[in-house]
């Protein structure tokens, strides 16, 4: 087995991800695919790093992790915000910028 | 990746590929999950599984900093936020199956298929026969390597991540705080409220003591066997999360008596007996009754 098939996973993965974000209502789902896409991403990174022998692309696999995080602090505090004033989480419900 | 992988190479163990065939299954199983399970906590914790079965994917090619990481990082502290805002959010909630436009969803799978193809033609037509393997760079060990990188050529990303995430910390903070509109009442001020308006100046009753449930749920019974909804939390009486077992109990107790009687050798009177199955009957319908006008 050539390492390229982690691509091909990530690549699968990653349009997965995409299609959940377009599908899903609730953001709480939408917010798990958007994870997904990113460890897709960083999967992909892994695997290039592999392939040409060096470690740059797990460190930047690593600053997407950073960023990932601060990412789903941030946007599960606005979701939670959200729920608070129209008691749900579903993204079409949140269709006024003022309640 | 042992020394011995260092030089170009083409194939990767066999062990390695039975270990991809098999967790990536597992891997693309999760992640269908995660977008077609209806509730959000099926949907976090097949995330959950993929997000591991990714670890170990990482560990297999050769980055052991990241695969440990990921499972600390990413299944440890991310998911169980994800499962702390859905609990916040409410567990039963299941997404509304409703489609707001209409033939949205086969067009985005459709547009999910195209952009995979897209994606796999695109990887399928680069030229990567061959491939270098971390022998080399993680030589000295993958943590001191990327180490040595983080310091010296991507320092200021890092630095820069550091502001990032204290940003994001301050933003949750004042995103999720709320400021007290008014101020808390005092347990003496609500002693004193109580004694003035006079009503319950006793405290309320306690739930029932059943063991099953949630047991606060339970109403507790009263001398009559009626339920006393005095007894159960607020919050669970405007849910209408109570249950009602009295009916139930009554029922119990009469076997019981009649069970008792009947090792005892001793032959109750028909017409107590009938009474009481009534009695249970009856208590059960007027609960029945009490629920309904609740509602």
């Amino acid at each position: 087995m050539n390492p390229v098939n982690y691509l091909y996973l990530a690549a699968l993965l990653f349009t997965i991800g995409a299609a959940g974000v377009v599908i899903r209502r609730n953001a709480i789902v939408l917010f798990m695919c958007v994870e997904l896409m990113l460890n897709a991403c960083n999967l992909a990174f892994v695997t290039f790093s592999r392939l040409h022998g060096n470690l740059d692309g797990q460190i930047i696999a690593f600053f997407t992790m950073v960023v990932a995080a601060a990412e789903v602090v941030v946007g599960l505090a606005i979701i939670v915000t959200v729920f608070r004033s129209r008691h749900s989480a579903s993204v079409d419900d949140a269709s006024l910028m003022k309640l | 990746m042992s020394g011995a992988l260092a030089a170009a190479a083409s194939t990767t163990s066999t062990g390695e590929a039975v270990q991809f065939w098999v967790l990536g299954t597992v891997a693309v199983i999760g992640a269908l999950c995660t977008i077609l399970m209806r509730k959000a906590v099926h949907s976090a914790l097949s995330l959950a599984g993929t997000m591991i079965v990714l670890a170990v994917f990482y560990l297999a090619n050769g980055a052991y900093f990241l695969g440990v990481v990921q499972i600390v990082v990413y299944t440890g502290a991310i998911m169980m936020l994800f499962l702390f805002v859905v609990m916040l959010v409410g567990v039963t909630a299941a997404d509304s199956l409703k489609e707001t436009l209409k033939g949205q969803r086969w067009l985005a799978a459709l547009c999910g298929l195209g952009f995979g193809i897209l994606l796999c033609a695109g990887i399928g037509n680069a030229s990567l026969k061959t491939f270098d393997g971390l022998g080399q760079a993680n030589s000295g060990g993958n943590v001191e390597g990327l180490a040595a990188l983080v310091f010296t050529k991507y320092v200021f990303a890092f630095e820069i991540t550091g502001a990032l995430l204290i940003t994001a910390a301050v933003g949750a903070m004042v995103l999720t705080h709320r400021e007290r509109t008014e101020r808390a009442r005092s347990q003496r001020e609500q002693s004193e409220e109580r004694v003035r308006t006079g009503k319950h100046v006793p405290p309320l009753p306690a739930p029932g003591v059943y063991a099953r449930h949630n047991a606060v749920d339970i109403p507790g019974l009263l001398p009559d066997g009626t339920t006393s909804e005095l007894s159960v939390n607020a919050t669970l009486r405007g849910r209408g999360q109570v249950r009602d077992v009295s009916g139930e109990a009554l029922a119990e107790l009469a076997a019981l008596e009649q069970r008792s009687e009947r090792w005892l050798g001793r032959r109750k009177p028909e017409g107590t007996e009938a009474e009481g199955a009534e009695g249970a009957a009856g208590a059960s319908e007027d609960a029945e009754h009490r629920k309904g006008a609740a509602k």
